[in-house]
């Protein structure tokens, strides 16, 4: 079959990111061209404001070399304007006579600079500020001549204006507003801005219209004011404003209104043609900063690559200003309105503001300036439209928690750490080695930086500084994670919507699934190959049968896999309880196996380290326990006190009720691993504040705690409820479990679940609708009736296939 | 370490290997070899040596043509024992064929 060709016009950072996404689909679904006037590959527009403030090499900041083009098949136009589309006779004509034939067209092409229709403005060294032309202009006028204006005091032209006068230049901006950044700032930021760029040395006229350009032999000289003011200039870089690149498609009598017209799916008033990035005109917006056309390219990318359509509804983008040494943040209504309230705090003379525009509880506007390092944080607020009710009297002094704290709600000073901090300790990824692989890589995304520098690619827990770090380094360009993220590369499902399709189509087995929605890969992937198992086995228990082949090693040799690929086992011994004759026993098998090491876990048990894994099932046999899951998502232990057996402090027997509870939820998988502890008195010695579920007794009864972690970044459990008896102990605690292990997405702390769905919300199911508590208990009670113990289980006929090696 | 000194031998049948599993030989003072099925029962041999910390892959998920190492999730390609980009770095492959049901490697 012949391929379909697809043609693109522009070849700058919408379009190529565009190509991009459909490659990674798809790679030989299209014969594709690239016409672009540009002679050389996509590169990264946005880090010319920092090649004219000297700190980056044009050679950086190329994305796509021609080496990529070549790569990927893809035929480069370079260096040559398309001209002409016949849309007729499906042709688009170049500059070079060339009549290129497409299938599909993929219109990209940018914008313009605005050129300010004053007389005078076709002089020599007028300029705009778009490619690397302008910006080499720019640096050979710094190099020869003095007087630089620039008219425009928006983000672009400031850029402009410090990059020319770090190199030498006097400058000076013309802006209409009466402040700077009047689109992105309000008065008070605007003038703090005003403060540190005069200080700087930049002259600055606001409030000042420009009414002509003057020139001798034909070159600029100066600049006239309407106030008659005239201000010499050997340079002027217009930076008012731009002007979709949308020329070709009105010629070509397709919809245009000031950008391309698109709808949702990018598609124009020609069903064969597409556009993208800065050039459209979606829903009356056009933008101009980077974040809304990667998310324009990622919702084509998946349509043009066979994975079916999807909506592009719009981007809520926030500011930043590249200009090193000062920091603002600006995003949504900043400047307030009706109905809204504003938090301040203002101290000019340590050049800190910050203004806060809240309505109805939520969060709708930020401007920052001097200390943006919570910017990240309130900007996800604005678009997760969070409820501010817990936040809101401390919502100026920034997220609640520490440094690296888990995910994106995280606080970060990012921006203020040197670059030796380390921000990932799992790999030992530090700021600086992030940021230089950010920048050399043009990297945009969380992800991506994950993949690159394995920065938050294992425990995740420093995510949301990545972010942060991320955010500081690429300023507005910054794209944040999507607000619906699917659940691995293989599907553009999100968890809940895999889980939703489990239970309401009745899915039973891994294939089934991945073909009722659609995978893109044949049989998955380590990400999402355990979360679909996981999901199938919680959803249909006894009918949905458990895939080793779709676990990873621990949970298919039910043992934790070490360094040396060797394995530990560790037996269950309930509620940390032992005796002598288990000691004996487990010291004979350690004995036996040459066991490395013996050791006592965090979990009041016994581990046995540096079994080799052929040895597991004839250890197994000889333990003759159960299995402890030391390496499961699921129940791990239950840790308990001595408690009024023994200690003097006792109210309650806790250590039976630990046992009880651990052999009630024995063998439950769970969305991650799950630790409860009891404690006999509030002095609390089994540590119960910080496990998922934990139990204090107390003279009257039992209180129950849940969502507390120990790990990375410690979790105080909430307090959820205080019962009578052991029994409902185990019926509250059994109910909350179960809510978890039905609703939680895979890899989903406690913690986490409970900071997703609110604490009220648990209680509503579980406190308030006593019918619903004692379902989801019955529920889970059912489910662990079928279970079997998962070492017996692997001690069937294909034992020997499983952990015996061959040999040659 | 020329081709001509390998020796077919066959070594197990298609069903000793999991599917979308792996089957370690062992060999004598050498590098362990290990065997992968992949889901639609193509054969390949790779080192049971990731080249990152030299993790197990026998003991990785395998998916499509490669194998994620179960130590910290490099991507090998069964293929052509290629890591993924970003990551760097091969495992040797080895020669190995199915013969009706039967599993043949060329060992050295
Ligand atoms: C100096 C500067 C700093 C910036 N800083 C930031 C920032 O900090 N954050 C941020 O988010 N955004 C920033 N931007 C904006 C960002 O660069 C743009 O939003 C982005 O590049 C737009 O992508 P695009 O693909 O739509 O257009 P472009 O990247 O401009 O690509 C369009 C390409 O099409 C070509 N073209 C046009 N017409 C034709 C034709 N007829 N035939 C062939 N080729 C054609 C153009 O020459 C160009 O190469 C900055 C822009 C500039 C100029
Ligand atoms: C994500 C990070 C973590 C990893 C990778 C990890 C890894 C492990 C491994 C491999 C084991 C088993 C040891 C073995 O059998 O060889 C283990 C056990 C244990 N871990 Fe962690 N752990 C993590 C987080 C935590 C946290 C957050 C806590 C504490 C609150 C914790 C407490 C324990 C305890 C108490 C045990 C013993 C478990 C038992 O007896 O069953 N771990 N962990
Ligand atoms: S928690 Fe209380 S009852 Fe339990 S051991 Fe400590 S002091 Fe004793
Ligand atoms: S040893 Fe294989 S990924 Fe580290």
């Amino acid at each position: 079959m012949q391929k379909q060709r697809l043609v693109l016009i522009g070849n700058g950072m919408a379009g190529i990111r565009t190509l991009e996404e459909i490659l990674k689909h798809d790679k030989d679904r299209y014969e594709i061209t690239v016409i672009g006037d540009e002679p050389w590959g996509n590169y990264n527009r946005i880090q010319l404001s920092p090649i004219l403030a000297g700190e980056q090499k044009l050679k950086d900041i190329i994305l796509n070399d021609l080496d990529w083009y070549a790569e990927h098949g893809v035929r480069l136009v370079k260096g040559c304007a398309a001209t002409r589309i016949d849309r007729e006779r499906r042709e688009v004509h170049t500059a070079a006579s060339e009549a290129i034939a497409y299938d599909k067209l993929l219109i990209a092409t940018g914008s313009r600079p605005f050129m300010l229709p004053v007389p005078g403005a076709e002089l020599d060294g007028v300029i705009g500020f778009r490619d690397i032309k302008d910006t080499e202009k720019m640096i050979v006028a710094a190099a020869l001549h003095r007087h630089a204006v620039v008219i425009g005091g928006g983000l672009l032209g400031l850029e402009a204006a410090h990059g020319l006068k770090l190199r030498g230049m006097d400058v000076t901006v013309i802006h209409l507003g009466d402040w700077l950044l009047n689109r992105q700032l309000d008065e008070t930021a605007g003038r703090l801005l005003e403060k540190s760029l005069a200080e700087r040395g930049l002259k600055l006229k606001l409030g000042a219209k420009t009414q002509a350009l003057v020139g001798e032999n034909g070159h600029v000289t100066g600049v006239r004011l309407e106030s008659g003011e005239l201000i010499p200039a050997d340079l002027v870089v217009m930076a008012v404003g731009i002007v979709p690149n949308a020329d070709l498609a009105r010629e070509a009598g397709i919809e245009v209104s000031n950008g391309i017209v698109v709808d949702d799916t990018l598609a124009t008033s020609d069903e064969h043609v597409y556009a993208v990035g800065e050039c459209v005109n979606h829903r009356g917006v056009s933008y101009g900063l980077v974040a809304p056309l990667f998310e324009m390219a990622k919702v084509l990318g998946n349509q043009l690559g066979g994975c079916g359509k999807q909506r592009y509804t719009g981007t809520t983008t926030s500011t930043k200003l590249k200009v090193t040494g000062i920091d603002l943040f600006s995003a949504g209504e900043f400047m307030g309105g009706e109905n809204c309230d504003e938090i301040v705090l203002s101290d000019p003379a340590g050049g800190v503001y910050k203004r806060l525009i809240v309505r109805d509880n939520k969060l709708v506007g930020a401007c920052l300036y001097g200390d943006t390092s919570d910017g990240a944080w309130y900007f996800q607020l604005l678009r997760q439209e969070r409820d501010l009710a817990d936040l809101r009297s401390q919502l100026l002094f920034g997220p609640p928690r520490d440094l690296g704290d888990h995910g994106t709600s995280g606080a970060s000073r990012a921006a203020a750490l040197p670059d030796d901090a380390e921000i990932c300790g799992c790999n030992g990824v530090t700021k600086g080695v992030l940021v230089k692989a950010i920048k050399e890589k043009g990297l945009f995304t969380v992800d991506d930086v994950k993949k690159h520098t394995k920065a938050g690619a294992s425990c995740g827990s420093c995510t949301g500084l990545v972010e942060q770090v991320l955010m500081s380094t690429v300023g507005s360009s910054f794209q944040d994670a999507p607000k619906r993220k699917s659940l691995c590369g293989c599907t553009d499902h999100t968890h809940g919507e895999v889980r939703e399709a489990i239970r309401e189509q009745h899915l039973v087995t891994l294939a089934d699934t991945m073909k009722a929605l659609h995978w893109k890969t044949p049989d998955g992937c380590p990400t999402c190959r355990p979360a679909l198992n996981y999901y199938l086995i919680s959803t249909w228990p006894g009918e949905a049968k458990d895939d080793p082949q779709a676990r990873l090693v621990n949970e298919r040799v039910h043992a934790n896999v070490q360094k040396d690929s060797t394995f530990s086992v560790i037996p269950r011994m309930w509620g940390g309880v032992t005796s002598p004759a288990e000691l004996r026993k487990i010291a004979d098998v350690a004995d036996k196996f040459n066991v490395k090491m013996v050791k006592v876990t965090g979990g009041q048990r016994l581990d046995l380290l540096g079994v080799k894994k052929e040895d597991l099932p004839q250890m197994w046999r000889e333990l003759d326990m159960p299995c402890g899951m030391g390496y499961a998502k699921g129940l791990r232990t239950v840790k308990t006190c001595v408690g009024k057996q023994f200690c003097r402090f006792g109210t309650q027997d806790s250590t039976g009720m630990g046992i009880a509870l651990e052999k009630a939820f024995d063998r439950m998988w769970a969305p991650h691993k799950v630790k409860l502890a009891v404690s006999g008195c509030p002095r609390n010695c089994a540590e119960a504040g910080i496990k998922d579920v934990g139990i204090i007794a107390v003279d009257s009864g039992w209180e129950i705690y849940i969502g507390g972690n120990g790990g990375i970044k410690t979790e105080v459990a909430e307090f959820f409820t205080k019962v009578k008896t052991e029994e409902e102990v185990l019926e509250y605690s059994g109910a909350v479990l179960q809510l978890y292990r039905e609703e939680a997405y895979y890899l989903e702390r406690t913690v986490h679940y409970m900071g997703r769905v609110g604490l009220d919300y648990i209680k509503s199911k579980v406190l308030e609708d006593a019918t619903n508590r004692k379902a989801l208990w019955a529920r889970l009670q059912l489910a662990l009736a079928g279970e079997p113990d998962p070492w017996q289980a692997q001690l069937g006929a294909d034992a020997a296939a499983r952990f015996t090696d061959l040999t040659v | 370490m020329s081709a001509d000194k390998n020796q077919w031998q066959s070594i197990c049948k298609l069903d000793d290997i999991p599917a979308q599993g792996a089957r370690v030989v062992k060999r004598e003072g050498k590098t362990d070899i290990a065997l992968f099925r992949t889901l639609d029962n193509r054969v390949f041999a790779l080192d049971d040596h990731c080249p990152h910390k030299g993790g197990a892959l026998s003991h990785g998920l395998v998916y499509g043509d490669t194998v994620a190492c179960p130590l910290h999730n490099f991507k090998i390609s069964l293929q052509t024992g290629q890591a993924q980009a970003p990551d760097e770095g091969h495992t040797p492959c080895h020669k190995v064929e199915l013969r009706d049901d039967t599993v043949w490697l060329a060992v050295d």
